[in-house]
């Protein structure tokens, strides 16, 4: 019966996303990547919750939409410890960890001024060099950027 | 024909650079040829560097092309805000090739990305300056009569000196040995250390620019030590003449060590080393003209 209130503290869905194990210091920062202010679905989002895994974590919930996946991979720049749930009529159809693509188009912000990328209309363009600790090189100005400097678009 | 554009040094791999320091050995025995005749070449100098564009403008002059562009972005229309796109897909319109120098770090390799013509970085801020990699190759492979395992020793700003990060770079296909001479202040980036390191090149690194460094030596790398990275000038003062360099100071080198310098040089090599015949700087700049008219073919795809 506990356990079953526990699980009820997020309402259950029926077609749509979960995304689980976020860390609570990235929760809104995934908000804003995937621009859940201002989308008119039914969203719930958990701050602060329980978690035996990682003490508190913040979880997202998203009826009715499917997001790509290159799209679902970019969380794993600010929450690498994301899971994604697929929904299908009250089914998890599909879960799995977020992985972080070999190259991030238009989703960081160089950090060097003097890049091209911070002067002219364009793209951002990096490869990540390694994953852990991440460290991303800009495919422009060639600087190596580590997560502490690294910035969303 | 094959679009060459030649943005980092790394662009190139070991076998294009042998095919360039070739080239360029061709143009030093015959540097006026008619190969660019009908070919129209831009260069464009969004930050002015005369010594680079003139280099790059006689080695088209000399192969018989045309130069249009301008020398400084005050007399271009990024003066009047107009995008880096829009200069280059403007002039792509008219020239074969670009050259180009920009104070923003990535602006070549973005201009090479969108211009249907092939452009040559002729220095893009901080980040690379290909074409004094090349000479620099060009100066070692002709005075040594081999890149193949020297011993290099770059003194003075390997901090924030870019051609002694591309050579360091360049030469790792032919397995070199290092002494890096610098004081803490501007000692080479960890980053470079670490590339050594991958590529099992041996390195030494010391603040003593001793006659033991000197007489190992088959390349002197002098670089530049400009007195704004220091916040203390005395410091500064006394940085530069610790790293400068005397003529009695090559009194036991070896017979092949050739002394180079990317200039402009200010005091960091007296004046007294000039006329000792292992000062190698001046003809290192003319070699510049030979690699830039292979760089220039290369682009074009002229063999």
């Amino acid at each position: 019966m506990k356990k079953n209130k526990k699980e009820l503290a997020v309402a259950a869905l029926e077609n749509g996303i979960v995304i689980d194990h976020i860390p609570t210091d990235a929760l809104f920062q995934v908000v804003d990547l995937l621009g859940l202010r201002t989308v008119t679905n039914n969203v719930t989002i958990g701050f602060n919750l329980d978690s035996s895994e990682m003490g508190k974590k913040g979880i997202i919930k998203i009826a009715d939409i499917e997001y790509p996946e290159d799209v679902l991979n970019r969380i794993a720049l600010i929450a690498p410890t994301a899971v994604v749930n697929i929904i299908k009529n009250y089914d998890v159809v599909a879960k799995r960890p977020v992985s972080l693509p070999d190259t991030l188009l238009n989703l960081v912000k160089c950090p060097n001024p003097k890049c091209i990328t911070n002067n002219e209309p364009m793209r951002t363009h990096f490869e990540v060099v390694s994953y852990r600790p991440l460290s991303l090189k800009c495919h422009f100005c060639e600087c190596v950027a580590s997560a502490a400097e690294i910035t969303l678009k | 024909m094959d679009k060459k554009s030649l943005v980092s040094i790394s662009d190139l791999s070991k076998d294009e650079i042998i095919g360039l320091l070739k080239r360029a050995s061709e143009f030093e025995k015959n540097p006026n040829q008619h190969i660019l005749e009908g070919k129209v070449v831009a260069t464009l100098f969004f930050e002015p560097s005369t010594r680079t564009r003139l280099s790059f403008e006689t080695a088209v002059n000399r192969l018989g092309g045309k130069v249009i562009g301008f020398s400084d972005a005050k007399t271009s229309s990024q003066s009047k805000g107009e995008t880096l796109k829009d200069t280059i897909m403007m002039v792509s319109n008219y020239a074969d090739v670009i050259v180009m120098r920009h104070h923003l770090e990535g602006a070549a390799r973005y201009a090479s990305e969108i211009s249907p013509i092939p452009i040559v970085n002729a220095g893009d801020g901080a980040n690379q300056h290909p074409s004094q990699t090349m000479l620099d190759l060009y100066s070692i492979f002709k005075t040594q009569g081999t890149l193949a395992n020297r011993v290099i020793t770059m003194v003075g700003d390997l901090k924030y000196g870019r051609t002694v990060h591309s050579l360091l770079e360049a030469m790792h296909y032919w397995n070199p040995r290092f002494n890096f001479v610098a004081c803490d202040e501007l000692k080479m980036p960890d980053k470079y250390k670490r590339f050594c390191h991958e590529h099992g090149i041996q390195y030494r690194e010391t603040t003593d620019f001793s006659a033991d460094v000197i007489n190992e030596t088959d390349i002197l790398y002098m670089t530049r030590v400009q007195g704004e990275r220091f916040t203390d000038m005395l410091e500064y003062e006394r940085t530069k003449s610790l790293y400068t360099l005397h003529n009695e100071m090559l009194a036991h080198s070896k017979p092949n060590l050739r002394v180079l310098h990317p200039l402009p040089r200010i005091t960091e090599i007296d004046q007294d080393v000039d006329d000792n015949p292992k000062a190698y700087y001046f003809q290192q700049a003319k070699n510049g003209l030979y690699a830039r008219q292979a760089i220039l073919c290369r682009a074009l795809g002229i063999e």
